[in-house]
């Protein structure tokens, strides 16, 4: 019977990827923003089985702002690589250290 | 039951493989595609939950607004000769390390609490003629209708933000100035002159 563990085990692996994916990709910021947006839905995953589970609708609610807070950052997040590729004519993640950070 | 069981396992294993697509293709425009592929599985599992609306808005939003904006970007920007140089960082084996060492002990963490608190485990069973849809409208419109209207205008923010971000001016752009044209008056531009009439010679 599939059910609440076997959702948590499947955004957990998600979620995992995706860390892996932000550290390993250090040559692209597209690819970045791509790995946050899968991290966004291991955690609308997790809202989703412990919805389903309680059987109230709040956590749905939730996934719902979570979709639109994660289309607006999308939209601002690829306008400013848009200015920053205009400006340095690169995107590689290890060039864009004029910060030092 | 056994025939979702066999669906769930599908569609985990597909999201799965396209995750992995989108952390490991040396293409950036593949990586658009697998995430693509990635949203989509996770519409058919969310559907699979019974969470019929938001997995139509998981379609609708992310793969058909979003994730074109993703390629739109890719395929403006020329990022041919970045693909090809594209690798793994030297913080590579380290980070696979602690995410698998991650990956391990939260799975076990979940089954570790099987048949107790966290439950049977099992999704709550709705009634007949239940309706996702309206159950989540009923909510979203009463109880968090303050946060769905902020929601409104954080999409209002990223419209402004996005726009004055890409925004350029060009020298030379001849463009109409909308508040002068409104605010002329007729005295400003046209005079009456007061003369007798003129006999023909």
């Amino acid at each position: 019977m599939i059910g609440l563990q076997h959702y948590l085990t499947l955004s957990a692996m998600l979620f995992v990827l995706s860390i892996a994916g932000i550290v390993i990709n250090r040559r692209n910021l597209i690819l970045l923003l791509m790995c946050i947006e899968l991290m966004l839905l291991a955690v609308n995953f997790n809202f989703i089985a412990f919805s389903r589970h309680l059987g109230d609708e709040t956590g749905q609610v939730f996934v719902f702002f979570i979709l639109t807070v994660a289309a607006a950052e999308a939209a601002i997040g690829l306008a400013i690589l848009v200015v920053l590729f205009r400006n340095r004519r690169s995107i590689n993640v290890q060039e864009l250290n004029t910060m030092k950070g | 039951m056994l025939f979702q069981a066999i669906l769930f396992y599908i569609f985990s294993v597909v999201l799965i493989g396209a995750a992995l697509g989108v952390v490991f293709s040396r293409n950036p425009v593949h990586a658009v595609m697998f995430l693509v592929l990635t949203f989509f599985q996770s519409a058919m599992l969310w559907l699979l939950a019974e969470v019929e609306f938001l997995a139509i808005v998981l379609v609708l939003v992310y793969v058909g607004a979003v994730m074109v904006l993703f390629l739109f970007v890719v395929m403006m920007l020329d990022i041919n000769v970045e693909a090809i140089q594209r690798g793994l960082t030297r913080y590579a084996p380290l980070s696979i390390v602690v995410a698998l060492l991650m990956a391990v002990e939260l799975v076990q963490l979940i089954w570790l609490r099987s048949g107790t608190d966290i439950g049977s485990g099992t999704f709550a069973v709705n009634p007949e003629g239940y309706s996702n849809t309206k159950a989540l409208g009923a909510v979203l419109y009463t109880e968090h209708v303050y946060a769905f209207e902020i929601a409104a205008v954080i999409l209002l923010l990223a419209i402004v933000a996005a726009i004055t971000l890409t925004m350029r001016k060009r020298p030379g752009l001849k463009v109409q100035n909308i508040s002068a044209q409104v605010a002329v008056r007729a005295e400003d531009r046209l005079r009456v002159v007061k003369m007798d009439a003129e006999k023909k010679q």
